[in-house]
């Protein structure tokens, strides 16, 4: 009884706060600071017709440094914590068949899955999408072939390898940027190029596209590991 | 402004479908249905996105919050319910 | 009512959805709704930072056709802000990554007791 109350005190004093913020609130009508440069230099400077993109890759580039650390850590996280036991590891999923639809449809959807994605994140300076969208629609696409087939071993290696080339990848672009063009992970390594074109913005589309594949193969690897402790005991 | 109206409106509209799934989701005994609710709540939040002019959140919020969360639920609901009932 | 827009709704809505995901945090028992009232909390404070940065009557920050550069339209007259909704792209992704980690550790203490009630895990009370 008393904890309700309690509970009810702090849902209260929510309230209160959040009705204060209401109260007190004005809605903008022009874009003001930093927002308002962004916008008129940022078609000029970073050559990106999305200017979401040019903003989380050329100007906060290393914020997205910090974000993708933060998912290299959880996926090795979960790949520790959720390790088999060598008597696991051979037992084989028993499951009553899955349906002739499902297998039929992945295999007509999971090539066209995988082309969309790749398609996302190299578009990702011209059009809405990029690196994050990208890499979970591969992540999709990998999932479907594990359910339609619950014993399916998805090769180690090849996740290990294209994870650990895109990150490394990503950071030598940034270092290069140190010594060729202003500053770590500046974009201007490559030339501006024509608006709107597909090479342009500089090395936007070549890191968007090193992020998509690394955020693809790591939520892959998730995926993997949370369909494989299926198996334990 | 009759556009702007009818955005307001279609805001409204969704906005009661997202709270009335919110409190579905916390109520109810079964686990199966809370898991659902919370994805049905991340597609509504979708949709808010995009009425609200921004095209690369809406797609993140559909492909991450509502499809691979609701995915990885399922995983241990299904690890649990061996042992459970 | 007339001067309610949709930046307002939104605030209104996202408010909500935090209250709603506290209360599901301080009162439930099972682990998974825990974890689930987590992600509810998540999506209200990802809606309340995009609506900040909602202004009337303006499209989305993409320099296409019906915005371009030098014309009759000026880019800075007629989008919406566009560093809130970066800022949201990666709070999304983090906020997935650490669902998945939550349910790990619900599935490992799962396995170490064979129940799911909060209450009986008091291996670290004094």
């Amino acid at each position: 009884m008393i904890k309700n109350f309690l509970i009810g005190l702090v849902l209260a004093s929510f309230v209160f706060m959040f009705y204060n913020l209401y109260i007190t609130y004005e809605p903008k009508t022009e874009l003001s600071g930093i927002a308002a440069h962004y916008a008129e230099k940022g078609g000029a400077e970073v050559g990106a017709a999305n200017l979401v993109t040019a903003v989380v890759v050329a100007y906060r580039g290393f914020d997205t440094l910090g974000e993708v650390t933060i998912l290299f850590l959880t996926a090795s996280i979960i790949g520790f914590f959720l390790k088999l036991s060598k008597k696991d590891e051979e037992r084989v999923i028993v499951h009553h068949g899955t349906s002739e639809l499902l297998i039929t449809a992945s295999q007509i959807l999971i090539p066209i899955i995988f082309l969309f994605g790749v398609y996302v994140f190299m578009n990702g300076h011209l059009t809405p999408g990029g690196g994050f969208q990208g890499g979970a629609i591969i992540a999709s696409g990998v999932v479907l072939s594990i359910m339609a087939n619950p014993n399916r071993e998805i090769n180690h290696h090849a996740i290990l390898w294209i994870e650990s080339i895109s990150g490394i990848s990503f950071i030598i672009i940034g270092v290069l940027g140190i010594a060729i063009a202003g500053g770590f992970l500046d974009m201007r390594i490559f030339g501006l190029g024509k608006f709107g074109d597909l090479f342009s913005a500089g090395a936007i589309p070549v890191i968007y596209s090193f992020i998509g594949l690394k955020v693809g193969a790591e939520i892959s690897n998730i995926l993997n590991k949370y369909q494989k402790s299926q198996k334990e005991s | 402004m009759n556009n702007e109206l009818i955005y307001i409106i279609l805001a409204i509209g969704i906005g009661v479908l997202l709270i009335i799934m919110a409190i579905i989701s916390i109520l109810n005994e079964k686990l199966s249905i809370a898991v659902i609710a919370a994805g049905v709540v991340s597609l509504f939040a979708s949709i808010l996105f995009l009425l609200m002019s921004a095209p690369d959140v809406a797609m993140t919020e559909a492909a991450i919050g509502s499809g691979l969360s609701t995915l990885i639920f399922f995983y241990v609901l299904n690890k649990i319910k061996k042992y459970n009932d | 009512m007339e001067n309610l827009d949709l930046g307002k709704v939104s605030l209104i809505i996202s408010f909500a959805l935090v209250i709603i995901g506290f209360w599901g945090l301080l009162s439930q028992k099972n682990i998974i709704k825990i974890i689930v009232s987590f992600t509810i909390l998540e999506t209200g404070v990802n809606i309340l930072i995009v609506s900040l940065g909602y202004i009337k009557g303006r499209t989305a920050p993409i320099i296409d056709a019906s915005v371009e550069q030098g014309a009759n339209h000026n880019v800075l007259n007629s989008i919406v802000d566009p560093v809130p909704q970066a800022l949201v792209l990666t709070a999304i992704v983090i906020g997935f990554g650490v669902t998945a980690l939550l349910l790990a550790y619900a599935m490992k203490l799962f396995r170490a007791k064979r129940t799911l009630e909060i209450n009986k895990f008091n291996d670290l009370k004094w």
